[in-house]
Protein backbone atom coordinates (compact mmCIF):
# COMPACT_ATOMS: atom_id res chain seq x y z
CA UNK A 1 0.00 0.00 0.00
CA UNK A 2 2.36 3.21 0.71
CA UNK A 3 1.47 1.29 -0.96
CA UNK A 4 6.12 3.76 -2.99
CA UNK A 5 7.69 2.40 -4.80
CA UNK A 6 5.04 1.33 -1.98
CA UNK A 7 1.99 1.22 -3.28
CA UNK A 8 -0.43 -1.80 -3.02
CA UNK A 9 -2.44 -2.85 -5.67
CA UNK A 10 -6.40 -1.32 -4.79
CA UNK A 11 -7.65 -3.21 -1.99
CA UNK A 12 -11.18 -4.45 -3.61
CA UNK A 13 -13.27 -3.02 -0.34
CA UNK A 14 -11.01 -0.06 0.53
CA UNK A 15 -13.37 1.48 2.25
CA UNK A 16 -13.19 -1.44 5.66
CA UNK A 17 -9.84 -2.19 5.58
CA UNK A 18 -8.64 0.52 7.13
CA UNK A 19 -9.92 -0.13 10.09
CA UNK A 20 -8.09 -3.40 10.51
CA UNK A 21 -5.21 -1.89 8.84
CA UNK A 22 -4.50 0.79 11.83
CA UNK A 23 -3.69 -1.74 14.20
CA UNK A 24 -1.08 -3.42 11.91
CA UNK A 25 -0.88 -6.80 10.36
CA UNK A 26 1.10 -9.76 10.70
CA UNK A 27 3.52 -8.67 7.60
CA UNK A 28 3.19 -5.98 5.75
CA UNK A 29 1.50 -6.03 2.47
CA UNK A 30 3.45 -2.84 1.05
CA UNK A 31 7.07 -3.88 1.99
CA UNK A 32 9.48 -1.47 -0.56
CA UNK A 33 13.31 -3.09 -0.67
CA UNK A 34 15.56 -0.75 -1.62
CA UNK A 35 18.57 -3.04 -3.28
CA UNK A 36 21.00 -0.47 -3.23
CA UNK A 37 22.16 3.03 -2.91
CA UNK A 38 23.80 3.31 -6.06
CA UNK A 39 22.09 4.89 -9.42
CA UNK A 40 23.27 5.76 -12.57
CA UNK A 41 20.96 8.86 -11.95
CA UNK A 42 20.81 11.84 -9.86
CA UNK A 43 17.35 13.16 -9.62
CA UNK A 44 17.06 16.04 -7.58
CA UNK A 45 13.88 15.06 -5.90
CA UNK A 46 15.38 11.17 -5.07
CA UNK A 47 13.42 9.99 -1.97
CA UNK A 48 16.10 7.68 -0.51
CA UNK A 49 18.93 10.41 -1.71
CA UNK A 50 20.66 7.61 -4.15
CA UNK A 51 23.56 8.15 -6.05
CA UNK A 52 26.69 5.81 -4.66
CA UNK A 53 26.76 2.16 -3.43
CA UNK A 54 27.53 1.31 0.29
CA UNK A 55 30.11 -0.81 1.11
CA UNK A 56 27.45 -2.41 3.79
CA UNK A 57 24.84 -3.24 1.43
CA UNK A 58 23.26 -6.95 1.76
CA UNK A 59 24.93 -9.63 0.60
CA UNK A 60 23.39 -12.21 -2.14
CA UNK A 61 23.18 -14.56 0.40
CA UNK A 62 21.84 -12.22 2.76
CA UNK A 63 19.10 -11.32 0.59
CA UNK A 64 18.13 -14.84 -0.40
CA UNK A 65 17.55 -14.85 3.39
CA UNK A 66 15.46 -12.33 3.62
CA UNK A 67 13.49 -13.85 0.50
CA UNK A 68 12.91 -16.74 3.06
CA UNK A 69 11.62 -15.22 5.71
CA UNK A 70 9.23 -12.92 3.55
CA UNK A 71 7.79 -16.68 1.99
CA UNK A 72 7.45 -17.62 5.36
CA UNK A 73 5.85 -14.16 6.70
CA UNK A 74 3.84 -14.97 3.53
CA UNK A 75 4.28 -11.67 2.38
CA UNK A 76 2.66 -11.45 -1.38
CA UNK A 77 4.98 -9.25 -2.82
CA UNK A 78 7.57 -7.27 -2.69
CA UNK A 79 8.35 -3.66 -4.28
CA UNK A 80 12.52 -3.52 -5.28
CA UNK A 81 13.60 -0.25 -5.79
CA UNK A 82 16.71 1.72 -5.01
CA UNK A 83 19.16 3.29 -6.10
CA UNK A 84 18.89 1.52 -9.74
CA UNK A 85 17.82 -1.98 -8.31
CA UNK A 86 19.12 -3.20 -11.80
CA UNK A 87 22.70 -2.22 -11.35
CA UNK A 88 23.19 -4.86 -8.83
CA UNK A 89 25.04 -7.64 -10.49
CA UNK A 90 23.18 -10.30 -8.85
CA UNK A 91 19.89 -8.26 -9.64
CA UNK A 92 18.23 -11.23 -11.34
CA UNK A 93 19.30 -13.72 -9.29
CA UNK A 94 17.21 -12.28 -6.87
CA UNK A 95 13.74 -11.63 -8.73
CA UNK A 96 14.47 -15.44 -9.87
CA UNK A 97 15.43 -16.59 -6.10
CA UNK A 98 12.03 -14.29 -5.41
CA UNK A 99 9.48 -15.45 -7.49
CA UNK A 100 10.70 -19.19 -7.09
CA UNK A 101 9.76 -18.72 -3.67
CA UNK A 102 6.09 -17.48 -4.37
CA UNK A 103 7.14 -13.38 -3.43
CA UNK A 104 5.74 -11.61 -6.07
CA UNK A 105 8.76 -8.86 -7.56
CA UNK A 106 7.67 -5.34 -8.68
CA UNK A 107 10.33 -3.37 -9.43
CA UNK A 108 10.73 0.44 -10.00
CA UNK A 109 13.58 1.02 -12.66
CA UNK A 110 14.54 4.26 -14.17
CA UNK A 111 14.79 1.91 -17.22
CA UNK A 112 18.24 1.91 -18.31
CA UNK A 113 18.64 -1.74 -18.21
CA UNK A 114 15.46 -2.63 -20.08
CA UNK A 115 16.91 -4.51 -23.07
CA UNK A 116 14.49 -6.29 -25.54
CA UNK A 117 15.96 -9.43 -24.11
CA UNK A 118 15.24 -8.08 -20.52
CA UNK A 119 11.94 -7.29 -21.94
CA UNK A 120 10.80 -10.74 -23.63
CA UNK A 121 11.76 -12.29 -20.10
CA UNK A 122 10.01 -9.65 -18.00
CA UNK A 123 6.63 -10.08 -20.41
CA UNK A 124 7.03 -14.08 -19.85
CA UNK A 125 6.77 -14.07 -16.04
CA UNK A 126 3.24 -13.57 -14.00
CA UNK A 127 4.94 -12.97 -10.85
CA UNK A 128 7.07 -9.88 -11.77
CA UNK A 129 5.85 -6.84 -12.81
CA UNK A 130 7.88 -3.37 -14.03
CA UNK A 131 7.64 0.25 -12.99
CA UNK A 132 9.35 2.72 -14.87
CA UNK A 133 10.01 6.62 -13.54
CA UNK A 134 9.00 9.43 -15.52
CA UNK A 135 8.38 12.75 -14.02
CA UNK A 136 7.30 14.57 -17.15
CA UNK A 137 5.44 13.83 -19.83
CA UNK A 138 8.17 15.94 -21.95
CA UNK A 139 12.03 15.84 -22.21
CA UNK A 140 12.02 19.14 -20.91
CA UNK A 141 9.55 18.22 -17.91
CA UNK A 142 11.55 15.06 -17.17
CA UNK A 143 14.63 15.85 -17.98
CA UNK A 144 15.18 18.71 -15.15
CA UNK A 145 14.11 16.53 -12.46
CA UNK A 146 15.78 13.50 -14.01
CA UNK A 147 18.80 14.65 -15.77
CA UNK A 148 19.39 14.94 -19.64
CA UNK A 149 18.44 11.78 -21.83
CA UNK A 150 16.59 10.20 -19.18
CA UNK A 151 13.29 10.53 -20.79
CA UNK A 152 14.77 9.37 -24.36
CA UNK A 153 15.86 6.09 -21.93
CA UNK A 154 12.62 5.38 -20.09
CA UNK A 155 10.59 5.70 -23.35
CA UNK A 156 12.84 3.12 -25.11
CA UNK A 157 12.51 0.87 -22.41
CA UNK A 158 8.42 1.58 -22.78
CA UNK A 159 9.18 0.38 -26.87
CA UNK A 160 10.74 -2.52 -25.27
CA UNK A 161 8.40 -3.75 -23.22
CA UNK A 162 5.43 -3.06 -25.83
CA UNK A 163 7.28 -4.71 -28.55
CA UNK A 164 8.13 -8.06 -25.82
CA UNK A 165 4.33 -8.25 -25.15
CA UNK A 166 4.08 -6.86 -21.55
CA UNK A 167 1.04 -5.78 -20.45
CA UNK A 168 0.12 -3.39 -17.91
CA UNK A 169 3.23 -2.19 -16.76
CA UNK A 170 3.58 0.39 -14.25
CA UNK A 171 4.83 4.10 -15.21
CA UNK A 172 5.01 5.75 -12.17
CA UNK A 173 5.07 9.77 -11.86
CA UNK A 174 5.90 12.11 -9.13
CA UNK A 175 3.67 14.80 -9.53
CA UNK A 176 5.03 17.86 -9.18
CA UNK A 177 4.34 22.20 -10.24
CA UNK A 178 5.63 21.29 -13.56
CA UNK A 179 3.79 18.03 -14.51
CA UNK A 180 0.35 18.73 -12.80
CA UNK A 181 -0.63 20.20 -16.15
CA UNK A 182 0.67 16.94 -18.19
CA UNK A 183 -1.91 14.57 -16.73
CA UNK A 184 -3.83 13.76 -19.82
CA UNK A 185 -1.01 13.63 -21.48
CA UNK A 186 0.30 10.93 -19.09
CA UNK A 187 -2.78 9.29 -19.43
CA UNK A 188 -2.62 8.90 -23.15
CA UNK A 189 1.33 7.75 -23.20
CA UNK A 190 0.40 5.14 -20.74
CA UNK A 191 -2.88 3.61 -23.05
CA UNK A 192 -0.23 3.95 -25.92
CA UNK A 193 1.75 1.76 -24.18
CA UNK A 194 -0.95 -0.68 -22.91
CA UNK A 195 0.88 0.53 -19.45
CA UNK A 196 -0.66 2.06 -16.67
CA UNK A 197 -0.63 5.01 -14.78
CA UNK A 198 0.52 5.45 -11.46
CA UNK A 199 1.03 9.08 -9.45
CA UNK A 200 2.26 9.54 -6.61
CA UNK A 201 3.10 12.62 -4.23
CA UNK A 202 6.48 14.51 -4.03
CA UNK A 203 7.09 14.20 -0.20
CA UNK A 204 10.25 16.43 0.94
CA UNK A 205 12.22 13.11 1.67
CA UNK A 206 15.83 12.45 1.05
CA UNK A 207 16.82 15.06 -1.88
CA UNK A 208 13.42 15.61 -1.94
CA UNK A 209 13.67 17.84 1.14
CA UNK A 210 15.88 20.39 -1.24
CA UNK A 211 13.52 20.97 -3.86
CA UNK A 212 10.00 20.33 -1.62
CA UNK A 213 9.63 24.55 -1.56
CA UNK A 214 9.60 24.56 -5.28
CA UNK A 215 8.48 21.90 -6.69
CA UNK A 216 5.25 20.74 -4.81
CA UNK A 217 2.35 21.65 -6.43
CA UNK A 218 0.34 25.16 -5.37
CA UNK A 219 -2.87 24.92 -3.30
CA UNK A 220 -4.57 25.65 -6.62
CA UNK A 221 -2.50 22.59 -8.36
CA UNK A 222 -3.76 20.43 -5.12
CA UNK A 223 -7.72 20.77 -6.26
CA UNK A 224 -6.73 20.32 -9.86
CA UNK A 225 -4.87 17.16 -8.91
CA UNK A 226 -8.19 15.82 -6.69
CA UNK A 227 -10.71 16.89 -9.61
CA UNK A 228 -8.72 15.03 -11.82
CA UNK A 229 -8.36 12.06 -9.47
CA UNK A 230 -12.08 12.55 -8.81
CA UNK A 231 -12.88 11.65 -12.59
CA UNK A 232 -9.80 9.44 -13.35
CA UNK A 233 -8.81 8.02 -10.27
CA UNK A 234 -10.45 4.45 -10.73
CA UNK A 235 -8.07 3.72 -13.58
CA UNK A 236 -4.79 5.16 -11.80
CA UNK A 237 -2.68 3.91 -9.40
CA UNK A 238 -1.64 5.87 -6.00
CA UNK A 239 -0.88 3.86 -2.98
CA UNK A 240 -1.42 5.89 -0.24
CA UNK A 241 -0.48 8.74 -2.10
CA UNK A 242 -3.34 11.71 -2.15
CA UNK A 243 -5.91 10.87 1.07
CA UNK A 244 -4.98 14.07 2.57
CA UNK A 245 -6.76 15.60 -1.03
CA UNK A 246 -9.75 13.64 -0.16
CA UNK A 247 -10.33 16.34 3.25
CA UNK A 248 -11.87 18.64 0.14
CA UNK A 249 -14.80 16.43 -0.01
CA UNK A 250 -14.95 12.70 -1.48
CA UNK A 251 -12.89 10.27 -0.68
CA UNK A 252 -10.23 8.74 -3.44
CA UNK A 253 -9.43 4.95 -4.16
CA UNK A 254 -6.47 4.06 -2.90
CA UNK A 255 -5.35 3.69 0.74
CA UNK A 256 -6.91 6.00 3.02
CA UNK A 257 -4.37 5.57 6.14
CA UNK A 258 -0.69 6.19 6.84
CA UNK A 259 0.49 2.51 6.66
CA UNK A 260 3.59 3.22 8.44
CA UNK A 261 4.88 0.59 10.90
CA UNK A 262 0.86 -0.87 10.13
CA UNK A 263 1.10 -2.46 6.88
CA UNK A 264 4.08 -0.36 4.85
CA UNK A 265 7.65 -0.47 5.99
CA UNK A 266 11.12 -0.45 4.09
CA UNK A 267 14.43 -2.43 3.96
CA UNK A 268 17.57 -0.52 3.22
CA UNK A 269 20.00 -1.73 1.22
CA UNK A 270 22.61 -2.26 4.57
CA UNK A 271 19.39 -4.06 6.09
CA UNK A 272 17.77 -1.44 7.99
CA UNK A 273 14.34 -1.54 8.61
CA UNK A 274 12.38 1.85 8.32
CA UNK A 275 8.60 2.58 8.85
CA UNK A 276 8.08 3.87 5.34
CA UNK A 277 10.33 4.25 2.52
CA UNK A 278 9.92 8.24 3.14
CA UNK A 279 10.72 8.28 6.51
CA UNK A 280 14.68 7.64 6.37
CA UNK A 281 15.88 9.16 9.46
CA UNK A 282 16.58 7.59 12.94
CA UNK A 283 13.53 8.25 14.46
CA UNK A 284 11.61 5.53 12.56
CA UNK A 285 14.63 3.17 12.33
CA UNK A 286 12.80 -0.03 13.80
CA UNK A 287 15.72 -2.05 13.48
CA UNK A 288 18.30 -4.45 10.80
CA UNK A 289 17.24 -7.64 9.33
CA UNK A 290 21.06 -8.73 10.37
CA UNK A 291 19.98 -8.41 14.09
CA UNK A 292 18.92 -11.94 16.10
CA UNK A 293 15.23 -12.42 14.67
CA UNK A 294 15.24 -10.96 11.31
CA UNK A 295 13.33 -9.09 9.87
CA UNK A 296 10.19 -10.84 10.69
CA UNK A 297 11.13 -9.55 14.73
CA UNK A 298 11.49 -6.18 13.90
CA UNK A 299 8.42 -6.49 12.24
CA UNK A 300 6.02 -7.64 15.22
CA UNK A 301 7.68 -6.59 18.14
CA UNK A 302 9.93 -3.58 17.35
CA UNK A 303 9.27 -0.91 20.17
CA UNK A 304 8.47 1.57 17.18
CA UNK A 305 6.15 -0.05 15.03
CA UNK A 306 4.21 -0.93 17.96
CA UNK A 307 3.91 2.54 18.56
CA UNK A 308 2.92 3.21 15.41
CA UNK A 309 0.04 0.79 15.60
CA UNK A 310 -1.98 3.29 17.81
CA UNK A 311 -4.92 5.03 16.22
CA UNK A 312 -4.01 8.79 16.92
CA UNK A 313 -6.11 10.64 19.47
CA UNK A 314 -4.73 13.75 20.54
CA UNK A 315 -3.62 16.70 17.81
CA UNK A 316 -5.42 19.77 16.26
CA UNK A 317 -6.43 17.25 13.15
CA UNK A 318 -8.42 15.02 15.38
CA UNK A 319 -10.74 17.93 15.84
CA UNK A 320 -10.85 18.48 12.61
CA UNK A 321 -14.11 17.67 10.63
CA UNK A 322 -12.13 16.16 7.62
CA UNK A 323 -10.08 14.35 10.21
CA UNK A 324 -11.95 11.01 9.33
CA UNK A 325 -11.04 11.21 5.79
CA UNK A 326 -7.95 12.79 5.60
CA UNK A 327 -6.61 11.31 9.09
CA UNK A 328 -3.76 14.24 9.48
CA UNK A 329 -2.04 13.32 6.20
CA UNK A 330 1.69 12.00 5.65
CA UNK A 331 3.54 11.62 8.60
CA UNK A 332 6.69 11.33 6.38
CA UNK A 333 5.93 14.68 4.78
CA UNK A 334 5.32 16.76 7.95
CA UNK A 335 8.23 14.92 9.93
CA UNK A 336 10.91 16.45 7.32
CA UNK A 337 9.16 20.05 6.72
CA UNK A 338 9.76 20.21 10.71
CA UNK A 339 5.99 19.92 11.83
CA UNK A 340 4.39 18.27 14.94
CA UNK A 341 3.23 14.31 13.75
CA UNK A 342 -0.02 14.66 14.97
CA UNK A 343 -0.71 18.63 13.74
CA UNK A 344 -1.71 18.95 10.14
CA UNK A 345 0.02 17.96 6.47
CA UNK A 346 2.16 20.43 5.48
CA UNK A 347 -0.11 20.42 2.15
CA UNK A 348 -3.37 20.40 4.70
CA UNK A 349 -5.97 21.63 1.71
CA UNK A 350 -7.68 23.67 4.90
CA UNK A 351 -4.55 25.81 4.64
CA UNK A 352 -4.17 25.04 8.67
CA UNK A 353 -0.17 24.36 7.99
CA UNK A 354 0.33 27.54 6.39
CA UNK A 355 1.21 29.51 8.92
CA UNK A 356 3.51 27.15 10.52
CA UNK A 357 5.36 26.68 7.18
CA UNK A 358 6.45 30.05 7.11
CA UNK A 359 7.61 31.81 10.26
CA UNK A 360 11.25 31.01 11.77
CA UNK A 361 14.01 29.16 10.03
CA UNK A 362 12.30 25.82 9.23
CA UNK A 363 14.40 25.16 6.15
CA UNK A 364 17.34 25.11 9.00
CA UNK A 365 15.93 23.51 11.65
CA UNK A 366 13.89 20.54 10.08
CA UNK A 367 15.43 17.08 10.20
CA UNK A 368 17.60 15.75 7.71
CA UNK A 369 17.89 12.05 6.41
CA UNK A 370 20.27 9.91 8.72
CA UNK A 371 22.05 9.29 5.31
CA UNK A 372 22.93 10.58 1.76
CA UNK A 373 24.25 8.39 -0.67
CA UNK A 374 24.00 11.35 -3.36
CA UNK A 375 26.78 11.30 -6.28
CA UNK A 376 29.85 13.94 -4.49
CA UNK A 377 31.07 14.71 -8.36
CA UNK A 378 29.19 16.21 -11.41
CA UNK A 379 27.16 13.40 -13.01
CA UNK A 380 26.41 12.89 -16.99
CA UNK A 381 23.61 14.85 -17.54
CA UNK A 382 22.95 16.14 -14.36
CA UNK A 383 19.27 17.32 -13.77
CA UNK A 384 18.82 21.20 -14.23
CA UNK A 385 15.37 22.52 -12.60
CA UNK A 386 13.41 24.62 -15.14
CA UNK A 387 13.42 27.90 -14.18
CA UNK A 388 16.40 27.84 -12.02
CA UNK A 389 20.13 29.25 -11.89
CA UNK A 390 22.22 26.29 -13.54
CA UNK A 391 24.33 25.63 -10.52
CA UNK A 392 22.26 24.94 -7.32
CA UNK A 393 23.58 25.23 -4.00
CA UNK A 394 22.02 22.66 -1.77
CA UNK A 395 22.32 22.24 1.70
CA UNK A 396 25.48 19.84 3.47
CA UNK A 397 23.27 16.84 4.66
CA UNK A 398 25.45 16.82 7.05
CA UNK A 399 28.17 19.41 9.20
CA UNK A 400 31.33 17.02 7.92
CA UNK A 401 29.97 16.83 4.04
CA UNK A 402 31.30 19.78 4.21
CA UNK A 403 34.80 18.85 5.01
CA UNK A 404 36.93 17.84 1.75
CA UNK A 405 38.05 14.41 3.96
CA UNK A 406 34.62 13.26 4.41
CA UNK B 1 -25.34 -1.76 -7.84
CA UNK B 2 -27.59 -4.20 -9.75
CA UNK B 3 -24.14 -5.70 -11.56
CA UNK B 4 -23.66 -7.26 -7.60
CA UNK B 5 -26.81 -8.30 -6.94
CA UNK B 6 -26.29 -10.11 -10.35
CA UNK B 7 -23.72 -11.33 -9.50
CA UNK B 8 -25.06 -12.98 -5.91
CA UNK B 9 -27.98 -13.93 -7.53
CA UNK B 10 -25.69 -16.18 -9.91
CA UNK B 11 -23.68 -17.47 -7.44
CA UNK B 12 -24.29 -21.35 -7.38
CA UNK B 13 -24.35 -22.55 -3.58
CA UNK B 14 -24.43 -26.00 -5.10
CA UNK B 15 -21.62 -26.38 -7.19
CA UNK B 16 -17.92 -27.35 -6.17
CA UNK B 17 -15.43 -24.50 -5.85
CA UNK B 18 -12.18 -23.95 -5.13
CA UNK B 19 -9.31 -21.60 -4.40
CA UNK B 20 -8.07 -19.84 -7.38
CA UNK B 21 -4.34 -21.95 -8.02
CA UNK B 22 -2.84 -18.06 -8.59
CA UNK B 23 -4.05 -17.07 -4.93
CA UNK B 24 -2.35 -17.08 -1.79
CA UNK B 25 -4.36 -16.85 1.52
CA UNK B 26 -2.48 -15.33 4.89
CA UNK B 27 -4.42 -15.42 7.71
CA UNK B 28 -4.52 -12.32 9.87
CA UNK B 29 -6.30 -11.41 13.76
CA UNK B 30 -9.27 -9.99 11.86
CA UNK B 31 -9.83 -12.56 9.18
CA UNK B 32 -7.53 -13.14 6.38
CA UNK B 33 -6.00 -11.49 3.20
CA UNK B 34 -6.10 -12.90 -0.03
CA UNK B 35 -3.86 -11.95 -2.93
CA UNK B 36 -4.28 -12.75 -6.23
CA UNK B 37 -0.92 -13.31 -8.61
CA UNK B 38 -2.38 -12.86 -11.79
CA UNK B 39 -5.04 -10.05 -11.53
CA UNK B 40 -2.58 -9.05 -8.71
CA UNK B 41 -5.49 -7.87 -6.68
CA UNK B 42 -5.64 -7.81 -2.58
CA UNK B 43 -8.98 -8.91 -1.05
CA UNK B 44 -9.59 -10.08 2.71
CA UNK B 45 -12.01 -12.22 4.27
CA UNK B 46 -13.56 -9.89 7.33
CA UNK B 47 -13.99 -12.92 10.02
CA UNK B 48 -12.67 -16.34 10.82
CA UNK B 49 -15.53 -18.55 9.69
CA UNK B 50 -15.55 -17.11 6.39
CA UNK B 51 -11.91 -17.96 6.17
CA UNK B 52 -12.81 -21.70 7.32
CA UNK B 53 -15.36 -21.71 4.79
CA UNK B 54 -12.94 -20.69 1.61
CA UNK B 55 -10.80 -23.57 3.24
CA UNK B 56 -13.14 -26.01 3.25
CA UNK B 57 -14.30 -25.22 -0.42
CA UNK B 58 -11.83 -28.04 -1.67
CA UNK B 59 -12.63 -30.70 0.29
CA UNK B 60 -16.32 -30.37 -0.18
CA UNK B 61 -18.66 -31.08 -3.00
CA UNK B 62 -20.70 -27.90 -2.71
CA UNK B 63 -20.21 -24.53 -1.76
CA UNK B 64 -23.31 -24.97 0.65
CA UNK B 65 -21.58 -28.17 1.96
CA UNK B 66 -18.39 -25.74 3.40
CA UNK B 67 -20.56 -23.57 4.82
CA UNK B 68 -22.27 -26.13 6.89
CA UNK B 69 -18.92 -27.72 7.65
CA UNK B 70 -17.47 -23.95 8.46
CA UNK B 71 -20.34 -24.01 10.83
CA UNK B 72 -22.35 -21.31 9.07
CA UNK B 73 -26.08 -21.35 10.54
CA UNK B 74 -28.97 -21.02 8.01
CA UNK B 75 -30.22 -17.41 8.84
CA UNK B 76 -26.82 -16.46 8.13
CA UNK B 77 -26.03 -18.40 4.91
CA UNK B 78 -27.12 -15.33 2.39
CA UNK B 79 -24.65 -13.19 3.96
CA UNK B 80 -22.28 -15.91 3.44
CA UNK B 81 -23.40 -16.13 -0.06
CA UNK B 82 -23.07 -12.67 -1.14
CA UNK B 83 -19.25 -12.82 0.01
CA UNK B 84 -18.34 -15.76 -1.89
CA UNK B 85 -20.23 -14.23 -4.71
CA UNK B 86 -17.71 -11.26 -4.47
CA UNK B 87 -14.58 -13.44 -4.29
CA UNK B 88 -15.98 -15.79 -7.28
CA UNK B 89 -16.30 -12.06 -9.15
CA UNK B 90 -13.09 -11.26 -8.27
CA UNK B 91 -11.48 -14.13 -9.65
CA UNK B 92 -10.16 -15.49 -6.15
CA UNK B 93 -12.48 -18.23 -6.21
CA UNK B 94 -13.30 -20.92 -9.06
CA UNK B 95 -15.49 -23.36 -9.83
CA UNK B 96 -13.58 -26.75 -10.15
S1 LIG C 1 4.59 8.37 6.15
FE1 LIG C 1 3.55 9.17 4.31
S2 LIG C 1 4.41 7.94 2.64
FE2 LIG C 1 4.85 6.86 4.55
S3 LIG C 1 3.18 5.41 4.86
FE3 LIG C 1 2.63 7.30 5.94
S4 LIG C 1 1.43 8.49 4.46
FE4 LIG C 1 2.53 6.91 3.31
S1 LIG D 1 -6.40 19.95 9.63
FE1 LIG D 1 -5.50 17.88 9.54
S2 LIG D 1 -7.23 16.49 9.23
FE2 LIG D 1 -7.96 18.58 8.72
S3 LIG D 1 -7.68 18.76 6.52
FE3 LIG D 1 -5.85 19.59 7.48
S4 LIG D 1 -4.37 17.87 7.58
FE4 LIG D 1 -6.43 17.02 7.19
Amino acid sequence: MAFSSEAPPRPVQAGRLVDHFQYGLDAPICLTWELTYACNLACVHCLSSSGRRNPRELTTDECKAVIDELERMQVFYVNIGGGEPTVRPDFWELVDYATAHRVGVKFSTNGVRITPEIARRLAASDYVDVQLSLDGATAEVNDAVRGAGSYATVLRAMENLAAAGMRGFKISVVATRHNIGQLDAFKALADRYDAQLRLTRLRPSGRGADVWDELHPTAEQQRQLYDWLVANGDQVLTGDSFFHLSAYGEALPGLNLCGAGRVVCLIDPVGDVYACPFAIHDTFLAGNVRDVGGFTRVWRESELFRELRQPQTGGACTKCSAFDACRGGCMAAKFFTGLPLDGPDPECVQGHAEALLVGGDRAASAPRPSQDHSHRGPVRGQPVLLGLPARRESRPARMCDESPLA
Amino acid sequence: MSAQIHADADFDLDAAWRLHPQVAVRPEPFGALLYHFGTRQLSFLKDRRLLAVVQELADCPSAAEACRVAGVEPATLARYRAALARLAHSHMIART
